[in-house]
């Protein structure tokens, strides 16, 4: 990225902002990490708690391989280093949506290491993002404070749900990278069927390390590997939608600016974003931070796997949102743009594919795109719940290439069948309007709207832009039905143009 | 009747499958007997009539139809460490009392599917730790034992002190225990009773309430070596709610009781001639090599060089897990919770002062202190470097010899409230037994003579990982030789 657009500028001169995310995603699993218990949105509080989950005199954690089978691929999907042998470690502080007094994580040796992260900024342009570490965790459960004035209520369900904390570089230089690279994670994530992604569920979260200093020095940090070269960072914990990332990395880059330029210093220290407000507030400083006493959970054997089991994962992952955006350019013929706003979901790309077998692929991709992605949107759908069948795209715009009807006409077509009268070439049929190649009838039309603007005709010499307003008139005597290509020659030599 | 009660589980079991006797019958015996001694021993926390009577009675069913497991009908004590399903199990702390499990734990559930019948829970030090029994919150048990030279009452040793003390007073046939550090050897050695710690994974620890997870393990405390290994093979199982459970079978190592030991190399270890040993367990431990050398074992002089060690990593390890496994005890979903408080943190604090007695409160800072940010490395890590080591020692052994003899405790039983003043005299009495919990091997005591003061003392086989059966068979030698058949003079 070129240095102008992660400037920022200050009184004192120009600053450049440095930011690490740890995303955390919910393993797409029908049973949680360690109990066995069921996970699922929508069950009643504490519905689904097993006696592990509670924390019972007694209980302990067996592994669920399928989590494990999901970090893996995770891994793969995001090019990084499988770890054959990790170790699950405690990690402990007292709270009430923490039974047992501990979470299990990976601190010491996590399943995945390191890797890269391709991603698209909004200009075409691609950055990289390091990966440093995947590792499994438990998540807690939730507490709710609003059903009484005086008491607090404890809701198990979501405690030890697999998560995967992905753990970046300090890669990233600007709100718009940060959250080009959360979507970046989660359509990998999406694309290989190991989270959901949907962060209204708070199934796919952020937490946002951010620092700032002065201009240059953090290319010096990429030379050196010195982190003294950044500035001291302050962790945004759970922010989770696109918005609040963006709107927060903003305000947090101001206000920690404004201290420096007053002379003051940034204090390490973990701050929550209150999207209401706008602003981000301290949770803890470092000094209050809690002491995890990290160490080896003792019920759990080292994780060791087997080469062979982490191939034979390999060899069956999905094609990946960059492998497809590289195919469909190479296949299709698409632009990058096109072949980037395709691969951004998984099912759209799907359909899309569907849909341009033997068509014009630009074409197809601009329907995909534009029309059906419009009332997708329209309706709060995705393209997974696209109920228009990929073939009635690839037969619009078969009548399109083979000039039964034209562009204008088939937004009309369009509009009958995503209401349901039935494929394009019904559609087509039933209301009539085939597009008139008749050059006999155009030319009547062309002549009667010249005799019946003599004036008009006459300017037109002079000022041949005119010659829309003709085109629109004999396309409105026509019903729009009159080829346009047809309507423009006949026009301009009627007209001696 | 009362006679029944001084059987062992092996007679009993087998009267019970002559029809000799029934299991109503038994069990009866052993609760008149509990209703009578109790109050004075305080073995049992809980004496569970009800339930052992509809065991027993199922049990004759079974056993009059001529069907029925390796323990059908055999009345048992249960160490309150271990979950039973709808009966109280509080782990000898004030933290749970009234805490009633919704589930069994595996080792127990083994014994019930194998015929068992449960007579009550045991006494124990307060979450498995202590070593006199004296920080139980049910107060400490008496040993039955007392010394010729004194009226005074001694300790049954800890944890499993109710389950040592049950057994040598005859209050049940057999008991479970579980051991830490030495929790089932050094009271089996204070009673005049076997106990053996098998192999780390042998037993399942479902439903065991956690001391140290990677040191716990379930055992038995029997009257006889024979016993033992009855009972040992029915709570042993591979059970997959337990990570750390070993998938192998288990033998069947009563056919290992009563076979020669001749031509096998027992080890002798220099560094357990401690500082300060007395003559009296100096003489013992000759005594045993003697016995094994005239029973043809060739005695090997060995050398277990970061022994000294074992003391202070066993006092990291064990209290540094215990820190994080007792942090569910917060007062929130069951257990103790303090009734006045001011915030979430004082609730939190106010609970486990109250819930927790100061042993387990001295424990829990040292473990959270090792662990904590700065200390971790130089503490943990450091503790954990020399447990592999000690693993080690052994491991360089095992090519020479086939088990291993020590002494199981520095010193015969005490009195009560004896070394309660002083931690680190207490943490002693686990000097021979912690080598085997922090190296995961399996560790047998067994009576082999009586101190001056008349005071049972044993002797510890140690073996190889999942080489119980030639413990079992050094440790029949050893009890065949000592002809043990000293019983307490009946004082309560």
């Amino acid at each position: 990225m070129s240095d102008n657009k992660t400037l920022i500028k200050g009184r004192t001169g120009d600053w450049e902002i440095v930011m690490g995310l740890e995303i955390h995603a919910q393993v797409a699993s029908k049973a949680k990490l360690f109990s066995g218990a069921a996970v699922g949105f929508g069950a009643g509080p504490n519905e689904q708690v097993s006696l592990v989950d509670a924390g019972f005199p007694g209980m302990l954690p067996t592994l669920n391989k399928h989590c494990v089978e999901q970090a893996v691929k995770s891994g793969l999907g995001l090019k990084a280093q499988i770890n054959l042998k990790s170790q699950f470690d405690r990690k402990n502080y007292f709270y009430p949506d923490l039974p047992t007094g501990y979470q299990i994580s990976q601190l010491y040796h996590p399943i995945v290491g390191e890797g890269v992260v391709e991603v698209e900024a909004e200009d075409g342009s691609f950055f990289n993002v390091g990966i440093e570490r995947l590792h499994l965790e438990q998540d807690a459960g939730k507490l709710i404070h609003d059903l009484s004035p005086t008491e607090s209520y404890v809701d198990l369900n979501r405690a030890g749900t697999a998560l995967m904390e992905i753990v970046s570089r300090p890669d990233i230089r600007t709100p718009e990278e940060a959250v080009a690279y959360v979507k970046k994670i989660r359509t990998i994530l999406i694309y290989l069927g190991t989270c959901d992604g949907d962060m209204d569920k708070g199934n796919l979260r952020a937490d946002v390390n951010v620092s700032v200093c002065r201009a240059g020095n953090y290319a010096k940090f990429k030379e050196t590997g010195d982190f003294g070269f950044l500035g001291t960072r302050c962790e945004i914990k759970n922010v989770n939608s696109f918005r609040f990332i963006s709107q927060a990395i903003n305000y947090e880059a101001r206000r920690q600016i404004e201290i420096l330029e007053d002379g003051g210093s940034i204090i390490q220290e973990t701050r929550l974003y209150d999207p209401t407000a706008g602003e981000t507030r301290s949770m803890r400083s470092k000094e209050e931070a809690m002491d995890y006493r990290y160490f080896p959970d003792p019920d759990l054997l080292p994780l060791e796997l087997e080469q062979a089991w982490i191939d034979e994962i390999k060899a069956n992952l999905p094609e990946l949102p960059d492998e497809k955006r590289r195919r469909l350019m190479a296949d299709y013929g698409l632009s990058q743009y096109d072949a980037v706003v395709l691969i951004s979901e998984q099912a759209k790309a799907d359909y899309f594919e569907a849909a341009a077998k033997g068509r014009d692929a630009k074409l197809v991709s601009n329907w995909v795109t534009n029309e059906v992605s419009a009332r997708l949107a329209a309706d709060g759908k995705d393209f997974s719940e696209n109920p228009l069948p990929a073939a009635h795209v690839a037969q619009l715009v078969e009548l399109i290439e083979t000039n039964v009807i034209s562009s204008k006409i088939a937004k009309e077509v369009f509009d009958y069948v995503w209401n349901g009268e039935g494929s394009p070439a019904e559609v087509v049929e039933k209301h009539g309007l085939k597009q008139v190649t008749d050059t006999g009838a155009i030319e009547k039309a062309v002549d009667d709207i010249i005799a019946a603007n003599p004036d008009k005709a006459a300017a037109v010499a002079e000022k041949p832009q005119a010659l829309g307003w003709f085109v629109g008139q004999v396309m409105k005597a026509t019903g729009g039905k009159a080829n346009p290509a047809a309507v423009n020659d006949i026009l301009k030599s009627k007209l001696g143009l | 009747m009362s006679d029944l009660t001084k059987l062992t589980l092996k007679d009993a079991v087998d009267g019970l499958k002559a029809k000799t006797f029934t299991s109503e019958e038994l069990t009866r015996a052993f609760l008149t007997n509990i209703e009578a001694s109790n109050p004075a021993l305080n073995a049992y926390v809980e004496v569970t009539a009800d339930k052992a009577l509809e065991q027993a009675r199922a049990s004759d069913a079974r056993l009059a139809k001529g069907e029925g497991g390796a323990l059908e009908g055999a009345p048992l004590g249960i160490k309150d460490l271990f979950c039973t399903e709808g009966v109280q199990t509080t782990a000898g702390s004030n933290m749970l009392r009234g805490f009633v499990p919704p589930y069994e734990s595996t080792v127990t559930a083994n014994l019930w599917r194998d015929g068992a019948v449960m007579l009550g829970k045991l006494n124990m030090d307060e979450f498995a730790m202590g070593s006199a029994n004296e920080t139980s919150a049910f107060g400490p048990v008496k040993n039955p034992w007392k010394a010729k030279s004194s009226d005074a009452e001694l300790t049954p040793g800890g944890s499993s002190g109710g389950s040592a003390s049950a057994v040598a007073s005859d209050l049940c046939l057999a008991a479970t225990a579980s051991d830490t550090g030495g929790s089932i050897r050094q009271p089996a050695a204070f009673t005049g009773t076997v106990g053996i710690k098998p192999t780390y994974g042998r037993a399942s620890r479902f439903g065991m309430v956690a001391f140290a997870s990677s040191l716990d393990q379930a055992g038995p405390i029997t009257k006889t070596v024979t016993d033992a290994a009855i009972l040992l093979k029915s709570m042993c199982s591979f059970d997959a709610k337990d990570s750390t459970s070993l998938d192998i079978p288990t033998p069947d190592w009563t056919q290992s009781v009563g076979q020669s030991v001749k031509g096998l190399r027992i080890g002798v270890p220099a560094e357990y001639l401690i500082d300060g040993m007395s003559e009296e367990i100096k003489a013992l431990w000759q005594q045993g090599v003697a016995w094994l050398k005239a029973a043809g074992c060739e005695i090997v002089e060995i050398s277990l060089p970061h022994t000294k060690y074992a003391l202070p990593a066993y006092y990291i390890v064990a209290p540094a897990e215990a820190s994080s496994n007792l942090a569910r005890y917060d007062g929130m979903r069951f257990g103790h919770r303090a009734e006045e408080f001011s915030s979430l943190d004082d609730l939190y604090a106010a609970s486990r002062a109250e819930g927790f007695g100061k042993e387990v409160q001295r424990r829990l800072t040292i473990g959270t202190y090792v662990l904590s940010a700065g200390f971790y490395d130089a503490y943990y890590v450091k503790a954990l470097k020399v447990r592999r080591r000690i693993a080690e020692d052994f491991d360089k052994v095992w090519g020479s010899v086939d088990a291993i003899l020590t002494p199981s405790t520095p010193t015969a039983a005490f009195k009560l409230g004896d070394k309660q003043i002083d931690p680190l005299t207490m943490y002693l009495n686990d000097v021979f037994t912690v080598t085997t919990n922090l190296a995961g091997l399996p560790g047998i005591s067994v009576p082999a003579g009586l101190s001056s003061d008349g005071l049972p003392l044993g002797l510890q086989v140690i073996g190889k990982a999942l080489d119980e059966a030639t413990v079992f068979q050094v440790a029949a030698a050893l009890e065949d030789s000592a002809g043990f058949v000293a019983k307490p003079a009946k004082w309560w």
